[in-house]
């Protein structure tokens, strides 16, 4: 079990403070975060490769901070691979075993396991700069594997790869971190990648830690509006007025079954808002008569920003609704959202 | 009108397509000024060379590369100069890492200090480093006797003046290395020593050799140190400036040419060495 307590560091350009986070045994754990707010510092002060100006870290209750990063036992694998140049695959693989004087058998059985588990048996005698970026990154995750690490730290791993070979690793880390039971510290500024991989998330924004969560919570419940702007929730709201099962939301009663007196903002999908031309009867509780402002298009759906009063919701729909729904910029429409559709925090 | 003929055959031979662009007169004639000033100085280099190859004769170059006075001199050099890098490389190449990867206090005006070799007169150093291995130095007194006069007086004269171009290429060298992979290799189990041994060195390298053999030429070729330290044994840049002396013009001749081809091939070896990997050689 892996435990930061307050650690900071100012590197002049931008500093952290008082990051607080424990991961536990066989965790899958992600720091999420946009660029620039000191991840990445954050791996190296774990990997012990950049000393805290402040705070403590324990590793099973003992005492790690001044340990060198080859006592450890954590081992990193980065963005950009950071594979040794002269050296081939199958030493680059075995450079930890090596380094820790195992024996020869233990090399052999060990390069053997992780060459099937990660397919990449054909590549051992080649050298890095003629690989493929997946090939590097299941390489560099080899070569980190080997010395059977107590934490595997990963920064940004999948964020050079395409499309394709970023969500085949996504699957590979996850059954990884399953079979071998091994504790992994994911970094990442991607939500999607977040939620999909982690056991827990923590949130880093400005520098500091700003919600620490199971991926359900914390898009059922983000801490506030920063938080869930940047998981790329939509239709965040903040609420003036709240009481059981009420919200009073830019000037407009909203009802939401799961809203209580401690309620300051509210989201709703938007996959969840109907539009209509007409009025209809439903049982969702929510209806508002709006004006198109904006027409966004995005991949198959498009992003209709409609307007009442101090109220923006953004809906999707499909380009036959589009059609059906003669949807132009300055037409009136109706939204309707059931009152379940609304998520408070 | 012949002139501008003139001029314009002479760009299309002379200047490269960027350059072409923008195609009026006067930048064709900058153009123009431009190559000729860059080929004087080109042949300023090149020509006294060849002028004193073509004006030895086969003969006379035979005559001294039998001349045992000449071989010894040729073999004292090279071994001096041999040594002096070698022993430096040893202090030389972990001061280049601590330069490379350590940001403290003072490093650059460590970076001044090793550069200063350059500045510095060498006859002025080799007075210099008299007072350090001469006879009535520390040392001398130590050892009984100076260090002048003997084939490490001159390997220490040489070191002194070649050393800024070992640490400096080594220092480049070093720099070029991601420092992420040492990092890497420190996470993977690798003590600091074994990361500078089976990480660093080997990426390096390349840059340290060229600088070593860039250090070794420079200590074949220095004269005003060495001839202060030791005019015997005589080096061979000390041995053409005293055939010089007492004999003339031509007798000097033949010892210079052999020095300059000496000189010529080990560059050409440097050079040789930054091509292969398919790169600009770089300035060590």
């Amino acid at each position: 079990m892996l435990e930061l307590h307050s650690i900071s560091k100012n590197l002049g350009s931008f500093a952290m403070a008082d990051i607080s986070i424990k991961i536990n045994n066989g965790e899958y754990f992600v720091l999420l975060g946009p660029s620039g707010v000191g991840k990445s510092v954050l791996v190296d002060i774990v990997a012990g490769l950049i000393k805290p100006d402040d705070g403590r870290i324990f590793w099973d209750n003992k005492d790690i901070t001044l340990e060198p990063p080859e006592a450890r036992g954590f081992a990193v694998a980065y963005q950009d691979y950071a594979l040794f140049p002269h050296l081939t695959i199958r030493q680059n693989i075995t450079y930890g075993l090596r380094a820790t004087g195992c024996s020869s058998g233990k090399i052999a059985s060990r390069l053997q396991m992780l060459t099937e588990m990660l397919n990449i048996h054909e590549l051992l005698s080649r050298r890095p700069t003629n690989l493929s970026g997946g090939e590097q990154q299941r390489v560099a995750l080899a070569r980190a594997l080997a010395i059977e690490p107590k934490l595997l730290l990963l920064d940004e791993p999948l964020s050079a790869l395409d499309t394709n070979t970023r969500l085949r690793l996504r699957k590979e880390l996850k059954r990884i971190n399953k079979e071998l039971g091994i504790s992994v510290l994911h970094v990442t500024h991607d939500p999607e990648e977040a939620m999909t991989l982690a056991d827990q998330i923590c949130v880093m924004l400005d520098n500091k830690v700003q919600q620490i969560a199971t991926p359900t919570q914390l898009f059922r419940k983000p801490s506030d509006p920063e938080v869930a702007e940047f998981l790329g929730i939509r239709n965040v709201l903040p609420v003036t007025k709240a009481e059981k099962g009420k919200c009073f939301v830019c000037d407009k009663n909203v009802y939401a079954s799961s809203a209580n007196a401690s309620t300051s903002h509210i989201w709703i999908k938007p996959e969840e808002i109907l539009l209509s031309i007409e009025p209809f009867d439903s049982s969702a509780r929510n209806q508002f008569k709006c004006r198109v402002a904006e027409l966004d298009h995005r991949d198959s759906l498009l992003a209709v920003h409609a307007i009442c009063g101090k109220l923006t919701l953004i809906a999707l729909i499909t380009y036959t609704s589009l059609k059906k729904l003669e949807m132009e910029v300055g037409k009136d429409v109706y939204v309707t959202f059931k009152s379940s559709a609304v998520h408070c925090f | 009108m012949r002139l501008n003929h003139f001029a314009d055959s002479l760009e299309s031979k002379l200047v490269t397509k960027e350059f072409n662009i923008i195609n009026n007169q006067r930048i064709r004639w900058f153009n123009i000024i431009l190559t000729l000033l860059g080929s004087s100085v080109v042949l300023f280099i090149i020509a006294p060379l060849i002028n004193i190859i073509i004006a030895t004769s086969i003969t006379d170059l035979k005559e001294a590369a039998i001349d045992h006075q000449v071989i010894q001199s040729i073999k004292l050099t090279l071994m001096a100069a041999f040594l002096a890098t070698l022993t430096s490389a040893l202090a030389g190449i972990p001061l280049a890492y601590l330069l490379a990867r350590k940001k403290f206090f003072g490093r650059s005006i460590l970076l001044a200090i090793i550069d200063l070799p350059i500045i510095i007169p060498h006859s002025a150093a080799g007075i210099a480093l008299l007072t350090v291995i001469g006879r009535q130095s520390f040392i001398g007194r130590f050892l009984g006797k100076g260090l002048t006069g003997t084939a490490i007086g001159i390997s220490v004269a040489m070191a002194f003046v070649s050393l800024p171009f070992l640490v400096n290429a080594a220092r480049q060298a070093f720099e070029a290395v991601p420092e992420k992979l040492e990092k890497v290799a420190r996470t993977l189990g690798a003590s600091p020593s074994r990361t500078f041994f089976t990480i660093s060195l080997p990426l390096a390298w390349r840059g340290i050799l060229s600088g070593m053999i860039l250090m070794w030429a420079r200590g074949i070729s220095e004269f005003g140190a060495v001839v202060i330290i030791a005019y015997h044994p005589m080096t061979t840049p000390v041995m053409v400036f005293q055939r010089f002396n007492d004999y003339g013009l031509s007798y000097a001749r033949s010892v210079a040419v052999l020095l300059i081809l000496i000189c010529v091939s080990i560059f050409v070896i440097l050079r040789l060495l930054n091509y292969t990997k398919g790169q600009e050689p770089t300035n060590a």
